[in-house]
């Protein structure tokens, strides 16, 4: 997934000489991630370089080359340490085509490595998507697949709103076939979700790091009799709700999983929202499955907080009780 | 006074402010600033007499109930229009919400620089037409937006700078220090001038700075400063157009005094006393400019009344215009939360358009 990262990078500013990409140790470097890798030595300095250390001051002064007339693209090292930057985020660059009376957009991507999975010490793990999720004005966009995050990172640089750019960390390594390439990015559409897997019985809605969770689940729980649909979200804000919505009307029951601490989180609203809209459809309640309610663990202990695909599982079971239904959907 | 070319800017301001004019109005000899021209002083000492009036209008269109809030810059004059009217054309300002005055200096209607305080719309005016970016409210976060701004600036080869304006507290929060740090590295052409009015809200300058000035912060960053009267608009003028003209970042201290309290809701009788207040208005900087220009023979009589009638009208246009009553069009609410509105606004635009049907 980095290589597609650093790909879609490389064909933006290729594309687009107003994009810049800058950020803490992204250029000789490449990122602690090695997401811009080789980005700065081919377009030199002036476009790909690093920033004093100051989150504030990235995303501070990206609004005002935005404001000029440039496409920043920049990075935070990990997601507990954009926090400086988050009155800039949430005060100014979610706000300023509002305030302005759509006079002034502001097309800055925020690319930050989000979640846990990878052994980092406390503040390396945070999935912080609820905070921006929250906020009008910002579109939160996060990849499940290599090739979906150079779709997405192309479509984000593309956009005239500010995009929080959310890469699940935990799957910088994985590998996948990257289909889409040049310009025009064919695919579901920036708002999108994606139906991953087809299935008959219950839909798995996750997004980033928790997709491949979700198919891997899907994998174990058919051998175990249970058709199981898995939607991608992809833009947590904007909600597809016309793609979960048809999902959850076909299969009767859902389950949210995701990374972050259950309370006040995503999912409640992904809840919410399938309930609302959906509720004559369900045969059960819709379940979260997510991490605890406690600060992100040390990594010793990360696998206890980490949604699993057993932990997926037993959710799946536990919206069985009506089991003639299912069996008779089954049969 | 024939010198053109602007001083050296060095790290470390001066131990006393740079000024023009002494507050009697007679010139200093030997000050190291070039005077503005005799024709840009009558035109400052014009712009100031509007800017306050236009001031003291919105003061009493508060008192009415036509504005929630009018952060007034009475006192401030100079430098709110000396910074102005030293920027050229193509540059841009960064202000806040006290600086209203700058910003109709700059060219904003009346109506355009009071929208956000009479509530209709959080901005008034189209930040392309004036080159003047929105009034900022959370603190010292403008600053950020002058560096990124003039840095893409120089990216694009434009020979543009932005004038940051804020105030003495301000200078206490992260994004000022992050913000000097950056226009340091990148050695973009960024002014920053804090208008040191002595107070922030109620805190005095002696619990917000430790520093002999807060012009010596530039010093750690790298960043030319520079110590001026901030009463004496020529004085404010000559350094702020000698920072744009340097190309690179100035830090600018301008030492003035805010005569009103911090709004009309703060009562300033609380933390300062009135013996305070009238020595400040000994040293009003309109009377300054006024008394230098008389001296010399540049304003009579004649051109005091014409410059008291033409803020008399100012006043009247702006009373018109804001005694007009406002009605904002709810649909707007959806309206430019994004490029294209997506589908739950939408759902939401046509919930509340059928409330109100
Ligand atoms: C980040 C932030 N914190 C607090 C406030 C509330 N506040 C508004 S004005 C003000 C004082 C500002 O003082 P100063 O920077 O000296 O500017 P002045 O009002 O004197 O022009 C405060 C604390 C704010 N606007 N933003």
């Amino acid at each position: 997934m980095a290589g597609a990262l650093n790909k879609a990078l490389a064909d933006a500013l290729e594309a687009d000489p107003g994009v810049l990409v800058f950020g803490e140790d992204v250029g000789a470097l490449g990122g602690v991630f090695r997401v811009t890798d080789g980005l700065a030595a081919r377009f030199g300095d002036a476009r790909v370089f690093d920033t004093p250390l100051a989150e504030s001051g990235i995303v501070g002064t990206a609004i005002g080359m935005a404001m000029n007339g440039l496409r920043p693209v920049v990075e935070m090292q990990f997601d507990a340490f954009a926090y400086p930057a988050f009155e800039q985020i949430t005060s100014h660059l979610a706000k300023m085509r509002n305030r302005t009376r759509g006079r002034v957009g502001l097309p800055v991507v925020i690319r930050v490595p989000y979640g846990g999975g990878i052994g980092g010490v406390e503040h390396h793990c945070d999935s912080s998507e609820a905070y921006y999720t929250h906020t009008p004005g910002l579109r939160v966009v996060t990849p499940g697949t290599p090739d979906d995050a150079y779709r997405l990172l192309r479509d984000a640089i593309d956009c005239p709103d500010p995009v929080i750019f959310l890469e699940p960390k935990r799957r910088y390594w994985a590998k996948g076939e990257v289909t889409s390439s040049g310009s025009a990015s064919p695919g579901p559409g920036f708002d999108r979700a994606l139906v991953r897997r087809a299935g008959r019985d219950v839909t798995l809605i996750a997004y980033g790091p928790m997709v491949a969770t979700a198919l891997e689940t899907a994998e174990a729980a058919a051998e175990e009799g249970w058709d199981v649909e898995v939607v991608d979200l992809r833009s947590l804000a904007p909600f597809d709700d016309e793609t979960v919505c048809a999902s959850v009307r076909r299969t009767g029951r859902a389950v949210v999983v995701h990374e972050a601490s259950g309370f006040g989180g995503y999912g409640a609203e992904v809840v919410a929202r399938v309930t609302e809209r959906c509720f004559h459809h369900l045969h059960a309640p819709v379940l979260r499955v997510t991490g605890f309610d406690t600060p992100y663990p040390p990594p010793k202990l990360e696998e206890h907080h980490l949604p699993s695909v057993d932990r997926v599982l037993d959710a799946i079971a536990r919206l069985q009780w009506d089991d003639e239904v299912v069996g008779s959907a089954r049969a | 006074m024939a010198r053109t070319r602007a001083p050296e800017l060095t790290l470390l301001p001066s131990e006393e402010p740079l000024s023009l004019l002494r507050e009697d109005g007679s010139p200093v000899e030997d000050s190291p600033l070039a005077m503005p021209d005799d024709d840009v002083l009558v035109e400052l000492h014009r712009r100031m007499v509007i800017g306050r009036r236009f001031d003291t209008q919105a003061t009493a269109l508060t008192r009415q109930g036509r504005l929630a809030v009018y952060p007034s810059s009475r006192g401030q004059e100079a430098c709110e229009v000396g910074a102005v009217l030293a920027l050229r054309e193509q540059d841009w300002l960064f202000p806040t919400y006290r600086d209203s005055v700058a910003l109709v200096t700059r060219g904003v209607s009346p109506l355009g620089t009071l929208t956000l305080l009479q509530g209709g719309w959080h901005l008034g005016y189209d930040p392309y037409e004036h080159r003047v970016g929105p009034q900022c409210t959370p603190l010292a976060t403008n600053t950020l937006h002058a560096v990124g701004f003039a840095h893409a600036a120089r990216v694009k080869g434009e020979d543009t700078a932005a004038l940051v304006m804020l105030g003495d507290g301000a200078t206490s929060e992260g994004d000022t220090h992050e913000a000097l740090n950056f226009a340091g590295v990148w050695r973009a052409p960024v002014v920053f001038l804090v208008q040191n009015n002595g107070y922030a809200i109620s805190v005095p300058m002696s619990k917000q700075n430790a520093a002999p000035s807060l012009a010596h912060k530039g010093i750690g960053y790298g960043v030319p400063s520079v110590l001026v009267d901030g009463n004496d608009v020529a004085a404010v003028h000559a350094v702020v157009r000698d920072a744009v003209a340097s190309g690179g970042p100035v830090l600018i201290e301008a030492l003035t005094y805010r005569i009103e309290a911090h709004t009309n809701a703060d009562d300033a009788s609380r933390y300062r006393d009135s013996a305070e207040v009238a020595a400040w208005l000994a040293r009003d900087p309109v009377d300054r400019i006024e008394a230098y220009l008389t001296s010399r023979g540049l304003l009579d009589t004649a051109r005091r009344e014409a410059v008291a009638a033409e803020a008399e009208e100012f006043a009247a246009h702006t009373r018109a215009v804001m005694n007009a009553d406002v009605e904002p069009d709810p649909a707007e609410l959806f309206e430019h939360v994004y490029a294209t509105t997506p589908a739950h606004l939408r759902e939401q635009a046509a919930a509340l358009r059928e409330e109100l049907a």
